[in-house]
């Protein structure tokens, strides 16, 4: 019973959650209503017994979804509603619907026709995190560390691109300051 | 059935018993951190409301329920009223996963002072108090004020600094215990104080303390709310009881932070020597908060660029070479 009120309480939650994700103009109630959905999308690992995923989901998509705060404070006013330029809504109403419906049938096929079953079924006696490291190590050994030289990859390469001058201190290059003088010179001679 | 129901009035209990004791701790911990402060820089402190000042708590307290509840014109209203739930709610949250005391027997009926005792104790708690950091970052984004903008940026550079080294820091006493529960940590040092994993891990002891103190947003790292350089950060549109939240949510981290350090490093609640266990923990704890308040009389703040500085270019491969070492004698 309380696993039946926690499930459809948490759906409709996220289910609320991630719409208004994608209605919102607002790009702070966007990114917050992300970050709640997010957390409680670990609710449901939580309920299959999964606990190390619902932890991981909690650790991680608080730390991803705090990087998206700050892109959005870099680039955005967040308290005010940003202007959608739509040129044609139903473009965008057939795509939405024709991809819902479409994550909906290969997520549900497996469940109507009773092709799922566990492939690693977690032995008696071995917690769920041993588990998980278990099948990680044994038999996703290649995949996983292949995920981990593209991780490193991918921040060798976002280090390189903003490494440039990264040893000296902006305060102190003349150049840019000459920059901002000459920019606001402009201005003054605009107005 | 019956057990049921006995399960849900026993976690009910325990709930309400923890939310009504940290608040009451939080709201102590502001005398004695105005009190060691006041004795360590040869003042007095508060004095006049009762007994040594003692009722100052009380005093406080009214003043901030009865303040004024401002929320100015152009924040994002939701949002605003949001942050600061979030922050006590995440904070008590993180407090399921923690067993505060030893086993005990009440009326013939064994109680473990502990919520829920899920089999990744650690990596909850931890990750539930970095959610925390939510709290001041949408308080500042969502007040439309300059200051609180600040306060908020900073908060995601001190998210995206102390969450690596918490995470490396422990990895190397998890690898020696096996496990992720904190029972399990606190079992693994039982028999006296050689036992304690502080004596075999001290470089983790020192990262887990110093990202601590990043993560609850203490000094020598709290540059959130820099008085001198950003009025009161993320803080300062807030007032009354929403302010107050705040301040309970960080005083509640820093308990779950000390009894964090305490379970981990220093032997939890095994008996220590002649002090029974619950005792033993509660010494501890009270050390590492004393240590708290001593830190902010000693240490000036840091400016956010040294935090980053500190955190990915010192302790991250400090942390690094630490679990290195520890994999290779394990081996």
């Amino acid at each position: 019973m309380f696993e039946a009120i926690a499930f459809y309480l948490f759906a409709i939650v996220t289910v609320a959650m991630f719409l208004i994700v994608v209605f919102s103009k607002n790009a702070l109630y966007a990114m917050s209503a992300l970050a709640g959905g997010m957390i409680f999308i670990a609710a449901f690992f939580f309920m299959l017994d999964a606990d190390f995923m619902g932890v991981v989901q909690i650790i991680v998509y608080g730390g991803a979804v705090m990087a998206l705060y700050a892109f959005g404070m870099m680039f955005f006013d967040t308290t005010r509603d940003v202007k959608e330029n739509i040129k044609d809504k139903r473009i965008i109403y057939t795509l939405g619907t024709l991809s819902f419906i479409l994550i909906v049938v290969i997520m549900s096929a497996p469940f109507i026709s009773d092709h799922i079953k566990a492939l690693y079924p977690s032995l008696p006696g071995v917690g769920n995190p041993q588990m998980v490291g278990y099948v990680l190590f044994t038999k996703y050994l290649v995949p996983f560390e292949v995920a981990a030289v593209m991780l490193l990859v991918a921040m060798i390469a976002g280090i390189i691109l903003v490494s440039k001058k990264m040893d000296q201190s902006i305060t102190t290059m003349p150049e840019v300051d000459k920059k901002i003088e000459a920019e606001e010179f402009d201005i003054k001679d605009a107005k | 059935m019956c057990t049921t129901t006995g399960f849900i009035i026993e976690t009910v209990i325990k709930l309400l018993v923890i939310l009504l004791v940290f608040s009451a701790l939080a709201g102590f911990a502001t005398y004695i951190e105005r009190k060691v402060l006041a004795f360590m820089q040869r003042r007095l402190g508060p004095m006049n409301v009762g007994p040594y000042g003692i009722l100052q708590v009380l005093a406080d307290g009214i003043k901030l329920f009865s303040k004024e509840d401002i929320v100015p014109q152009n924040s994002v209203k939701p949002i605003f009223k949001i942050a600061p739930i979030i922050a006590a709610a995440s904070a008590f949250t993180a407090m399921a996963a923690i067993p505060f005391l030893p086993e005990f027997t009440i009326f013939g009926h064994t109680v473990q002072p502990i919520v829920a005792d899920i089999n990744v104790g650690v990596l909850y708690v931890l990750g539930v108090m970095a959610i925390g950091m939510y709290a001041p970052l949408l308080a500042g984004m969502a007040s439309s004020n300059k200051w609180s903008l600040l306060g908020a940026a900073r908060t995601v550079i001190q998210f995206l600094s102390f969450e690596v080294v918490t995470g490396l820091s422990i990895i190397a006493p998890l690898m020696m215990v096996g496990s992720l529960s904190l029972i399990d940590i606190n079992d693994y040092q039982a028999g006296g104080m050689q036992n304690w994993l502080i004596w075999s891990q001290p470089i983790a002891f020192i990262l887990f303390l110093l990202s601590g103190y990043a993560e609850t947003n203490r000094t020598p790292f709290d540059l959130l709310e820099h008085e001198a350089e950003i009025v009161s950060g993320y803080a300062t549109e807030y007032s009354g009881m929403r302010w107050g939240l705040f301040f309970i949510g960080e005083y509640a981290n820093m308990f779950t932070v000390a009894f964090l350090v305490s379970i981990i490093f220093l032997g939890g609640y095994n008996p220590w020597g002649f002090i029974p266990g619950g005792i033993a923990i509660l010494l501890k704890v009270s050390f590492f908060i004393f240590l708290f308040l001593w830190v902010r009389a000693a240490w000036p703040h840091v400016r956010p660029d040294q935090l980053m500085w500190l955190f990915w270019k010192v302790l991250m491969p400090i942390a690094v070479v630490n679990i290195l070492i520890t994999g290779l004698l394990l081996m």
